[in-house]
């Protein structure tokens, strides 16, 4: 089993009436809403959960890309990555991902991957997501009809420029490049391991099966709910005949809160499940799913939009958000427990496990880590004994390593030097 | 009116046909032809209209290659080709205004009638046209018609969006037709018409609900700086959706082509 420990980097000052007065959290959220002095606080703050997570034994520490949106403060999730690369050491980076439709020239993906493979020793597992409605149409203005022809010339001209050992030239239909040559390489040959998240579309399914790429799904609607649409994928998987079915083809995130016991769970952590879910999750339906974003066919197979009217989440109490597995919450052996069910019901290798939820605040965070790192996991490692050797979906760092220099040693060289 | 199908180099395309007199091709907006039928069955009580759908729209096939302004503007052109028709009047409501503009600018020779109603294609800062790619479906009355109340019992007639079934189905007609419109309207209704109107040697109508809340009425007088010779016409207590609310103003607006 593969853990990652995931941030989405919530805004946590958003007002207990958001719901009421707000729209959306997303798109056109109201700017005032944000207090850049205050953020300085807030992603220091988060900078040092993941890093405390790194120091814990989670296999990967992940981040993600997402715009105009108060539960994600990460427009640019290689800048927090590239962060993360000098004060951890040992730990996957995984950045799932950014959304390579978006960026003109997409090269610049491949640059910063490489960069960031180059900085972190190999430590770099690459997403790369079509990106939400939100993010990829209303957003970054990318036309929804033409978002995934545009996503699959921007992953064509990637994978080439990270293969390619000479200069070529590209002939995009949206991107034309004369000198294709990418410098910085990545050191992970011949290409840093990709993961997919994915919303549920057959397209999605099969693009990860055919190109031995991971699928996520990225839900915040647990695992209970996830279980069809995993099930979906792995029948896709049997009938294109992959050549195997690991567990590490899958990725899936859950929100977990660990406590002493399950009524400490509750006591500690539920006003911060609550603000994300009843404020975090507010996302005006008109932004869910831009027409023409989504294919007829997947339409079709009734997969909607987790942001879509339908499926969004009401007032939720914490029971309710236990008992339907949107949060798996309690002491570490309850938590156990429902861990095995998900990784057994989904079949999934790879868990993004999402502690630090709305405004849960340092202390809590990392305490529910910590049991999770220390009473949890360890119990959960080997689930599928028969695939412990399947590399293939993560990172192969350098056996040896650079680590940062102490800083005041540096400068006291500097200078006996002078 | 009958609906038929021609086939141009790329895709077979449903249109609708029927009257008689001269030649009159009529292009829809971004929500097809539903509200538009009675409103070309009068028009065809003094033209040959021709109404040809966007492909993607109502049971027609989508085509992928559409992408771009110049893909549509080409494509229609196909269209009025093997309809065998030469210098039709072209007249267009909304996106199929925008579309029948850059026909017209683009092949100036060959279109000396032209009818725009309440088009799209321009776009001025002081004032927006709202995003209709970001609106549910309780929310378009308000933009589109005069009367909004009269609007949304129109549009929600025969729908019940808590049947699973007719909501996938509506999902699926909105990806097709909106995800077809979107190539040329998504994010901003706008794709350099401005630069080109002045090419277009048609004689020109501009037809406009006086009370339209989509696509304010000062842009018709923005339409009318760019085409030489362009007449304004503005019908009383008719909102975007000028053709059917006020059918009988937008043909005698037509009709001054003649």
């Amino acid at each position: 089993m593969r853990f990652t420990w995931f941030n989405l980097m919530p805004w946590p000052y958003l007002p207990a009436d958001f719901r009421e007065k707000n729209r959306s959290v997303w798109v056109d959220i109201d700017s005032r809403l944000f207090d850049p002095e205050k953020s300085h606080d807030v992603y220091n703050g988060y900078l040092d959960m993941l890093e405390y997570a790194g120091s814990l034994g989670f296999d990967g520490i992940g981040v993600n890309e997402h715009h105009q949106n108060a539960y994600g403060l990460m427009p640019s999730p290689n800048i927090i990555a590239a962060s993360l690369a000098r004060r951890t050491d040992d730990v996957a980076l995984v950045v799932l991902g950014a959304s390579i439709a978006l960026y003109n020239p997409p090269l610049r993906v491949a640059e910063e991957f490489s960069m960031l493979d180059c900085i972190s020793g190999g430590r770099l597992v690459a997403g790369f997501p079509v990106g939400t409605s939100m993010d990829t149409n209303y957003c970054y203005g990318t036309i929804p009809g033409l978002t995934r022809e545009r996503y699959k010339e921007a992953h064509e001209l990637i994978r080439r420029a990270w293969a390619e050992r000479e200069p070529f030239a590209f002939n995009g239909r949206y991107t034309k490049l004369r000198y294709v040559n990418l410098w910085p390489r990545p050191i992970q040959q011949p290409h840093p391991p990709i993961h997919i998240p994915g919303g549920g579309s057959i397209e999605t399914f099969d693009f990860c099966i055919d190109n031995t790429y991971s699928y996520s799904y990225l839900s915040f609607g647990g695992y209970i709910r996830g279980q069809a649409l995993m099930q979906g994928y792995w029948d896709r998987v049997a009938e294109r005949n992959a050549p195997d079915a690991s567990p590490y083809r899958a990725g899936f995130a859950q929100t977990i809160c660990v406590a002493d016991t399950d009524a400490d769970a509750e006591r500690l952590y539920a006003k911060h499940v609550s603000y994300f879910y009843n404020r975090c999750l507010h996302v005006y339906p008109g932004f869910a799913d831009a027409p023409g974003y989504r294919t007829i066919k997947t339409i079709q197979k009734g997969i909607l939009s987790q942001y879509a009217p339908q499926t969004m989440f009401q007032e939720l109490p914490w029971k309710e958000l236990v008992e339907n597995g949107s949060v798996i919450a309690g002491s570490p052996e309850t938590v156990r427990q429902r861990m095995e069910d998900l990784i057994k019901k989904l079949r999934v290798g790879n868990i993004f496990c999402l502690f630090q939820i709305g405004d849960m605040p340092k202390d809590k965070c990392m305490h529910s880590t910590r049991l999770f790192a220390e009473q949890v996991m360890p119990k959960l490692r080997n689930v599928f004994p028969e695939y412990a050797d399947d590399g293939r979906f993560w990172c192969k760092p350098l056996a040896k390593r650079a680590t940062p220099a102490a800083l005041r040693a540096e400068s006291e060289l500097a200078g006996v030097e002078r | 009116m009958e609906l038929k199908t021609v086939q141009t180099n790329r895709v077979p395309v449903r249109y609708y046909e029927g009257g008689s007199g001269r030649p009159l091709v009529f292009l829809h907006g971004a929500g097809g032809l539903d509200l538009d039928l009675d409103f070309l069955d009068a028009l065809a009580q003094r033209f040959h209209v021709y109404a040809p759908l966007v492909p993607g729209y109502g049971d027609s096939e989508e085509c992928a290659e559409l992408r771009d302004m110049l893909d549509f503007t080409l494509h229609t052109w196909d269209v009025v080709e093997r309809l065998g028709l030469k210098d039709p009047i072209l007249a267009g409501f909304s996106m199929g205004g925008m579309i029948a503009g850059e026909m017209a600018a683009i092949a100036p020779n060959d279109v000396s009638r032209l009818a725009l109603i309440a088009p799209a294609g321009l776009w001025l800062d002081q004032h927006p046209i709202p995003d209709i790619f970001a609106m549910l479906p309780f929310e378009l009355p308000g933009y589109l018609f005069y009367d909004a109340e009269a609007g949304a019992k129109i549009l929600s007639a025969g729908t019940d969006m808590s049947d699973p079934k007719f909501l996938q189905a509506f999902l699926v007609q909105n990806a097709r037709q909106l995800g077809a419109a979107g190539k040329i309207l998504f994010p901003i209704p706008e794709r350099g018409l401005a630069s080109r109107l002045y090419r277009i040697k048609a004689k020109t109508v501009l037809i406009w609900g006086e009370g339209d809340k989509l696509i304010p009425p000062v842009y018709a007088r923005e339409f009318q700086r760019g085409i030489a010779g362009a007449e304004v016409v503005m019908i009383p207590r008719a909102g975007h959706v000028a053709p059917f609310e006020k059918p009988a103003e937008v043909i005698g607006a037509m009709a001054r082509l003649q």
